[in-house]
């Protein structure tokens, strides 16, 4: 079995760098991953962090200054969508890779009714007639949990609340039964409530229709029991991925241990210090020698600060890291 | 505690608004509690529920539809625009969104001194030491940030501005309306540190509202829940997160996700259904049409907030506490043998 065989979605080395004012700003930064089919990895990381980009760039949305050295490749579903003339890739994106963003109110067209947003991809990618794709749009309002559904498909997003918009982003997403689903921040702007509700949904969602999916969020909290594997970015780089169950045990990044400590808990007593991480991310131009977390990092030495670990697993684990000096038992959570 | 002084007492403030013809949303409806010296009560509820709204109307903003907000002993809602202006340094806002909460085109170190001068009284030189001074308090450079503009800081700066702009007039008030919803989870820690800080230092009382519960327990001495413009429970913090008492108050504890790996999941006996509309709440208790336990009493008579156990007060029927021992408390909404 070759390996487009097992993975759905394969990245090698892939950067991206877009030129301001400032110097080059190096957005992603050597990232590779693979991801098999009917399986979720969870993107986690702050704001600037790479996130985001990468994620367009899988989907071929980067913004247009944007370059990518030639060594990177991204391999979905045995094609390369590197070599792919756009017209192609336009044809894989909203029917094979569908997509959900954090502002359900600024990605769905405010004067459309939400019942032809639906039905739109799937007359478009799928060829379906109108009265089938209307029947389609009510069958995923239906599935996303919108009671009533035949009566939501003439709502526009503003008589929505954002929970519901949200489905409808997730319902439109899912038309055209995408092999991969990359939900960016799906629950960042709702309510915790909501937020709940939604990952179920994506999780019931991707188990039925035995989707891939990529989960990006700011907060580690979220992926436990959400996410096969995960995947923590800093500074454009992947700094450690494994298991989640595994990440969650046996953490080795100071980083990951940091964005752990910073969740406020429900369970702890109330006015616990938050473990707050002191500093500012790299500036995304900054030069780039060391470790980029070392300026920040309590255990950072002078080898951090001059030579760059790189990602790499510890003989006959699953479990790879980029870091010199690693979490022992006793420091982990 | 009732000997204790409250700073602030919200007595049964109503905020009614006009949708056009005869049609009105009742965004909040006969609100009371109060708030003491030194204490910081969180207020949590979904979006719609009228939190902010209650906020708004506290800082006169506008001025509530009845009801009175009394704060050290003088209601301010009887007072005349002169008055209220003379008073306001003595109460203060942070917003939800921090770039767009501050002028864009003003250098943030600008928004800090200016509101020293509505406040009057002091030279500029003065006053631009004082907001130099402010800038470090809440962890900014001067030198680097003074002549910033917002859009120039990351949001975590900017909520470092609005925080440092509130505290120079030496408020005892401080309301927080979503101070870190918008924030990444590493940037909020942040924010609810230096909250909890300043607070301390500065001896302020603080109303903070958010819809994060786990947000809530880390800040607050008390909690008060609301839903669809009524208060339905309030409670020391430490007795809502461990007994709540209102079916709607443990939904929003099952709610919050746990980090760690052999954490069930949360959403487990979530709510069905979705908030009902403010302009058609349902008769009698409002959460009745989401509520698993709901009979034909909630239908008919809306509970009043009353107290339970010293100092925790609920608006239910037939609350969790009564009939429900602790263990029980514990295990979603779907599986309790009632439903």
């Amino acid at each position: 079995m070759t390996v487009s065989d097992t993975h759905l979605l394969t990245v090698e080395n892939l950067s991206v760098t877009i030129p301001s004012s400032a110097g080059a700003v190096r957005a992603v930064d050597r990232v590779s991953l693979a991801l098999e089919r009917g399986r979720t990895l969870a993107l986690v990381g702050e704001s600037g962090s790479g996130k985001s980009m990468f994620c367009r760039a899988v989907m071929g949305l980067l913004p247009r200054s944007a370059v990518v050295p030639g060594a990177a490749r991204v391999t979905f579903d045995g094609r390369d969508l590197g070599g792919l003339p756009r017209r192609e890739l336009a044809a894989i994106r909203g029917r094979e890779i569908g997509v959900v963003l954090q502002d359900p109110l600024s990605s769905l067209n405010p004067v459309i009714p939400v019942g032809r947003q639906i039905a739109e991809p799937m007359r478009y990618h799928l060829g379906l007639s109108s009265a089938r794709a209307r029947e389609r749009a009510v069958e995923l309002l239906a599935a996303v949990g919108i009671p009533q559904p035949e009566e939501r498909l003439g709502a526009y997003p503003h008589q929505l609340s954002g929970g519901m918009r949200q489905r409808v982003a997730i319902a439109m997403a899912l038309a055209c039964e995408p092999k991969l689903l990359i939900a960016d921040e799906p629950t960042t702007a709702l309510d915790v409530t909501v937020q709940a509700e939604i990952l179920n949904l994506l999780g019931r969602l991707q188990r039925e229709r035995n989707m891939a999916m990529v989960l990006v969020t700011h907060d580690l909290g979220v992926v436990a029991g959400r996410a096969h594997e995960t995947a923590v970015m800093y500074a454009g780089r992947i700094v450690e991925k494994a298991p989640t169950v595994e990440l969650f045990t046996r953490m080795r990044m100071h980083y990951t241990r940091a964005l752990f400590d910073a969740i406020p808990r429900i369970d702890d007593p109330p006015h616990r210090e938050l473990g707050a991480i002191g500093g500012q991310p790299p500036g995304p131009a900054a030069q780039r020698v060391g470790c980029p977390f070392a300026p920040r990092c309590w255990r950072a030495e002078e080898r951090c600060r001059t030579e760059e670990p790189p990602l790499a697993r510890d003989a006959g684990e699953n479990h790879s890291y980029a870091c010199w000096f690693p979490l022992s038992q006793e420091e982990r959570p | 505690m009732s000997e204790r002084e409250p700073l602030l007492r919200v007595e049964g403030v109503t905020v009614v608004y006009s949708v056009g013809g005869r049609r009105n949303v009742h965004a909040v409806s006969g609100v009371s509690f109060a708030l003491f010296r030194g204490e910081t009560l969180g207020l949590v509820g979904e979006s719609g529920c009228g939190k902010s709204t209650l906020a708004r109307a506290i800082m006169q903003l506008p001025r509530p539809t009845a009801g009175r907000v009394i704060l050290d002993g003088e209601d301010i809602t009887v007072l005349g625009s002169r008055s209220l202006r003379a008073l306001r340094s003595r109460f203060q806002m942070i917003f939800q969104d921090p770039i767009a909460s501050l002028n864009p085109i003003r250098r943030v170190g600008e928004s800090i001194e200016a509101s020293l001068r509505t406040k009057g009284g002091k030279s500029a030189a003065e006053r631009v030491r004082r907001a130099r001074e402010m800038m470090t308090t809440v962890g900014l450079d001067p030198e680097q940030h003074y002549r910033r503009r917002p859009f120039q800081l990351s949001g975590g700066q900017c909520q470092r501005v609005s925080i440092a702009r509130a505290l120079m007039t030496e408020p005892q008030l401080l309301i927080c309306d979503e101070p870190v919803s918008s924030l990444d989870v590493s940037v909020q820690a942040h924010i609810i540190n230096l909250l909890r800080k300043v607070k301390s230092d500065y001896g302020l009382s603080m109303l903070f509202i958010a819809h994060d519960l786990a947000v809530v327990k880390n800040i607050s001495d008390r909690v008060a829940v609301m839903y669809l413009g009524r208060l339905c429970e309030l409670a020391p913090c430490a007795d809502i997160f461990s007994s709540p008492a209102h079916p709607y108050t443990r939904a929003l504890i099952n709610a919050v996700p746990r980090p760690g790996p052999c954490q069930p999941l949360a959403g487990t006996g979530m709510l069905s259904g979705e908030l009902p509309s403010p302009m058609d709440p349902p008769s009698g208790c409002r959460f009745r049409t989401r509520c698993p336990r709901a009979e034909t009493r909630c239908v008919m008579v809306q509970p009043e907030l009353r107290q339970i156990a010293p100092g925790h007060l609920v608006a239910c029927h037939f609350p969790l506490r009564e009939v429900a021992g602790p263990d029980e408390d514990h295990r979603p909404l779907m599986d309790r043998p009632d439903n």
